[in-house]
């Protein structure tokens, strides 16, 4: 199937060539990084975690959310979201790609991550975190690899690969419960401690990642003709304003305890989220205050299904990657540490440095995700499977 | 053959014979050593200090100004070649802040004006269940017999976990190279500096305890600040804790920090 690499218009080699240059270019300033440490970041001794890991939790969110269209396809048999199911399942290897990228590139040590299976330890959830992501990688791989030739060859996926799918669903709910461990068990950190963290994040995941695989498949529907199919994007912006609604949900309940019960640690990493602090607000403010109004006005549009099956479906979901990406992959480790340990306020921002590199992890899973989606396309074209 | 082929060929073959020799000599070593220590077991100098738990009591009591800890300060960051670098990446073993950021839970707006305007000393609490310990994902900081937490600074992947994990704000990571920031030659040449990229933290100073000497902050303060083991009822520490009113930081996490404040 490799070979549907080597044919496509000019555009798809213009593009691969770009991400290449974003590549090289970020590539650059990560060796920077390399070279004279992490003292190139907006990261400092109070907010010792930053962008890097913010992306990282993001996108484990991202790849869990193939499981939107594995568990209906597979366990209800909703034969529908069959024909874009392999879409998913490539996303979530890119992510986890992107996952590790964003790991390797916060190591102040990276040449010496093998440590952490030189030296298994049981006690730190980072331990399992990289067991879950290693094996979800290769779950997707290979159930994506094998159904994809199956369908190449017009036949049924081997028999072996079912107990593997079925995995697969819950290993999904896995790496995300694991991630929100990695927060959710700190002591001292008020804005993560707490049991409802890894539901958040899951609900966040199962919203945001079908968003974006939706917002990718119209982009692709354009460029080449391939239909995920009316009635499957009809389920899925279903299942996506579920999701959504439990998120904000979710949410609130994490504002009631901490307001109703008036703790100072509990009120004021959200105080200084969404109003700043010494009476000015922070730039991360902001951007809360967006993503609450583009949350509300996502759900605006989804809830009505006049208007979620209409032409304003692609803003609205624009709106809910945002919302959700600015409370995860911003506030939620912004607010994590400020205040900080000693109840004080050390700012954080992102350097453009620190930004570039991020860029170049995001290029290499554009990257990433453009082959392997080359791929199931041109197996879809060639088993004409692309549209109804 | 022209000159710099040949030239290279005899590189590449000394470099072989070199090699080749060097890893038979590397292992007949590593088995002589091997001959003599079991692996994982090592023996206590005579002169070391013991306990089964050390910790520290701080007689705040007694400092009367930020000044009267500059002493305990330096001695520390001398013998641990603590560089001193400007801005908020810095590095910070044993530093003074004020009340309300040392115990921020206990929150009094009427305390009296010494005890708030004063300034308390910090460092790592060495507690006895220490969140670095158990987050750290490669064993890097670990906790040893005698109570003390301890970094292997070559094992350590630079993940920032125990970062996040400590509710005292007791680590530093060296977010740029430390050795720029020390004199030449440094301040203490028996104890290693640290590299780019690795976590660092006050030691309780180990490394003096295995040679009989008490923690350098502790010999400079001059009886000030007291070390000893609590598990054990006569020592200096546990006599001073039985006769004065002590308080710890953050002692609601269940840490069970090791470092005790009499105000």
């Amino acid at each position: 199937m490799l070979e549907k690499l080597f044919t496509g218009p000019k555009s798809y080699y213009v593009w691969l060539l770009f991400l290449l240059c974003v590549i090289a270019g970020c590539g650059l300033v990560y060796l920077d990084q390399l070279q004279n440490g992490l003292g190139i970041t907006g990261m400092n001794r109070d907010v010792s975690w930053g962008l890097y890991i913010s992306q990282f939790t993001y996108f484990v969110g991202v790849a869990a959310s193939a499981v939107m269209l594995v568990l209906p396809a597979y366990f209800h048999h909703y034969k529908k979201f069959k024909r874009m199911i392999i879409f998913g399942e490539f996303m979530a290897v890119a992510a986890v790609v992107m996952c590790a990228l964003f790991i390797v590139v916060d190591l102040g040590q990276p040449q010496r991550m093998l440590n952490v299976m030189l030296h298994p330890t049981p006690n730190s959830v980072m331990f399992y975190d990289m067991i879950v992501l290693v094996g979800y990688l290769c779950l997707n791989i290979i159930i994506g690899w094998v159904t994809l030739e199956a369908e190449r060859l017009d036949v049924e996926p081997p028999k072996w690969v079912k107990p593997l799918i079925y995995l697969s669903v819950l290993w999904a709910f896995s790496i995300h419960t694991v991630t929100a461990f990695l927060y959710a068990g700190i002591p001292g950190r008020h804005y993560w401690l707490t049991a409802i963290m890894a539901a958040r994040f899951l609900s966040s995941a199962f919203c945001s990642g079908p968003a974006i695989l939706l917002l990718l498949l119209f982009l692709v529907r354009r460029l080449t003709g391939f239909d995920p199919g009316r009635d499957a994007i009809r389920t899925l912006s279903t299942i996506i304003v579920y999701a959504m609604c439990v998120n904000v949900f979710f949410y609130l309940l994490e504002i009631f305890t901490a307001f109703y019960s008036q703790i100072p640690g509990h009120m004021e990493p959200m105080l200084f989220l969404f109003s700043g602090h010494g009476g000015h607000l922070a730039w991360v403010s902001y951007w809360m205050w967006a993503a609450v109004i583009m949350a509300f006005a996502s759900l605006a549009i989804l809830i009505p299904p006049q208007w979620r099956t209409g032409p304003l479906l692609p803003l609205a979901l624009i709106m809910l990657v945002a919302a959700s990406w600015i409370d995860k992959g911003l506030g939620l480790l912004i607010g994590g540490f400020t205040p900080n340990m000693f109840e004080a306020f050390t700012p954080y921002m992102p350097t453009g440095k620190e930004i570039a590199v991020a860029l170049g992890v995001y290029a290499v899973g554009a990257l990433v995700l453009s082959l392997l989606w080359k791929i199931a396309l041109g197996v879809k074209r060639e088993a004409r499977h692309f549209s109804d | 053959m022209n000159t710099s082929r040949r030239s290279f060929l005899k590189v590449v073959g000394l470099s072989a014979f070199a090699l080749s020799s060097g890893m038979a000599s590397l292992a007949g070593t590593a088995g002589a050593a091997g001959a003599q220590i079991a692996p994982g077991r090592y023996e206590r100098g005579a002169k070391a200090l013991t306990a089964k738990r050390w910790a520290m009591v701080i007689d705040t009591r007694q400092f009367h100004s930020p000044e009267d800890y500059e002493a305990l300060i330096e001695a520390c960051h001398k013998v641990h070649n603590v560089p001193h670098i400007p801005g908020n990446q810095n590095i910070k073993w044993f530093w003074l802040d004020k009340y309300d950021r040392v115990f921020p839970d206990d929150m009094n707006a009427h305390i009296n004006t010494k005890t708030r305007q004063a300034e308390y000393p910090l460092l790592c609490n060495h507690c006895s269940n220490p969140p670095c310990v158990r987050v750290c994902p490669t064993q890097a900081t670990y906790k040893m017999e005698d109570g003390i937490v301890a970094m292997d600074y070559h094992r350590c992947i630079g993940c920032r976990f125990c970062m996040a994990g400590c509710p005292y704000g007791a680590r530093s990571f060296n977010f740029v190279d430390p050795r720029k920031y020390l004199s030449d030659p440094v301040p203490n040449p028996a104890f290693p500096t640290r590299m780019i990229g690795v976590v660092e933290k006050c030691t309780f100073c180990a490394e003096r305890l295995a040679e009989g000497k008490m923690p350098a902050c502790v010999e400079a303060s001059g009886g000030k600040v007291l070390f000893g083991d609590l598990e054990d009822p006569n020592s200096t520490v546990r006599q001073a804790l039985a006769a004065n009113y002590s308080i710890r930081r953050k002692p609601n996490l269940g840490t069970q920090p090791g470092v005790y404040y009499l105000i």
